[in-house]
């Protein structure tokens, strides 16, 4: 008789106090692992629409970085076929002008870049060149702002930003796409 | 019989419910991690490029999404296998563009509403004709700030 309510008793309390634990362990495992979609993209800013034609405006050549994209995604900048990895360098090296050379841009501020693509052209060639102007933009206020005040672009403060915007701003015009490759 | 009957009274019936509250969170968890947060359900398929340059999406509640793909293979016998815009969660066209953007506007506070920015989910494959449509639609509708939507590519 004693016997039998000695296991009874054993089988009956089953210490559940680890339960917890294990609930935490689950839910710490879950909280690392979780990866929260973040948005993240090119931010642009689209110029004002007006209804009248745009004045045409004279500028000199030497000001102005024409790119071209055409239908089947190929790339003419300035009159020579490029392709998209040499796009930074070149930029920079026009909007810069370091040797002061007679067919670069005068100064960043009066440099133009001038975006031009067909309406066959990929969205995804799109994105890849106006990433690579942008990149070239925020190199070279980089490197402004390190010049200046020593510290990377976006570790200043936002007056010492403007002053690196108004030494290098950003110029991008971008061209009515030619009605060439739609896709139907 | 009374042997049987010794037997069962002597055991204590009360199961311990210490472990009862685990088994909801455990449920809790099971759910938390099966549900997707999305409003919108997507009917295009949207692959977006990859890109460096990329700047983070602030505050959600200012931000409105305009997607452009093909449509998903169960909407392609009606909508065709041209690539469509969606907004909110339904195929439109291009002349949908200001009321869907004044819609999210009149939600938005009005000291806010300066900062409101159209994120353009586009995928990769899209030509930019329909792209460049949206573009000027926006622009139209006095939407300026405009994200393009990429994934982040480790730059070397």
């Amino acid at each position: 008789m004693a016997k039998t309510s000695l296991r009874d008793r054993i089988s009956n309390e089953i210490n559940a106090g680890s339960m917890a634990d294990i609930a935490f362990l689950l839910l710490i495992f879950f909280l690392v692992t979780t990866t929260i979609e973040e948005d993240e993209g090119i931010l642009v800013r689209l110029p004002p629409w007006s209804e009248e034609e745009p004045e045409t405006q004279k500028l000199r050549e030497r000001n102005v970085f024409s790119v071209l994209v055409n239908a089947s995604n190929q790339l003419l900048v300035r009159g020579e076929v490029t392709n998209v990895a040499s796009l930074k360098q070149r930029a920079k090296e026009f909007i810069r002008n370091p040797q002061a050379r007679e067919d670069l841009a005068e100064s960043p501020g009066k440099a133009i870049v001038s975006l031009k693509n067909d309406r066959g052209t990929s969205y995804e060639t799109y994105i890849s060149v106006y990433n690579e102007l942008q990149a070239a933009y925020n190199e070279l206020r980089n490197e402004e702002a390190m010049r200046r005040f020593g510290k990377q672009y976006e570790n200043l403060s936002s007056d010492q930003r403007q002053v690196v915007r108004n030494t290098i701003p950003m110029i991008l015009s971008e061209a009515e796409p030619t009605a060439f490759g739609e896709e139907n | 019989m009374s042997k049987f009957n010794k037997k069962r009274g002597k055991s204590s019936p009360a199961i311990s419910t210490a472990s009862l509250p685990d088994i909801i969170f455990m449920l809790l968890f099971f759910f938390m991690v099966v549900t997707v947060l999305r409003d919108t359900e997507l009917k295009v398929q949207v692959n977006t490029p990859f890109a460096t340059e990329l700047t983070k999406l602030e505050k959600k509640s200012l931000v409105n999404f305009l997607y452009i793909g093909k449509p998903n293979p169960e909407f392609q016998d009606l909508y065709g296998s041209k690539p469509r815009l969606q907004l909110g969660d339904k195929f439109s066209s291009v002349a949908d563009i200001p009321l869907f953007l004044e819609k999210h506007k009149v939600k938005v506070p009005e000291a806010q509403r300066d900062a409101i920015t159209s994120s353009l989910k586009v995928d990769g494959k899209v030509t930019m004709g329909i792209v460049q449509d949206v573009k000027t639609e926006l622009r139209k509708s006095g939407q300026q700030k405009v994200n393009y939507s990429a994934k982040r590519k480790e730059s070397f």
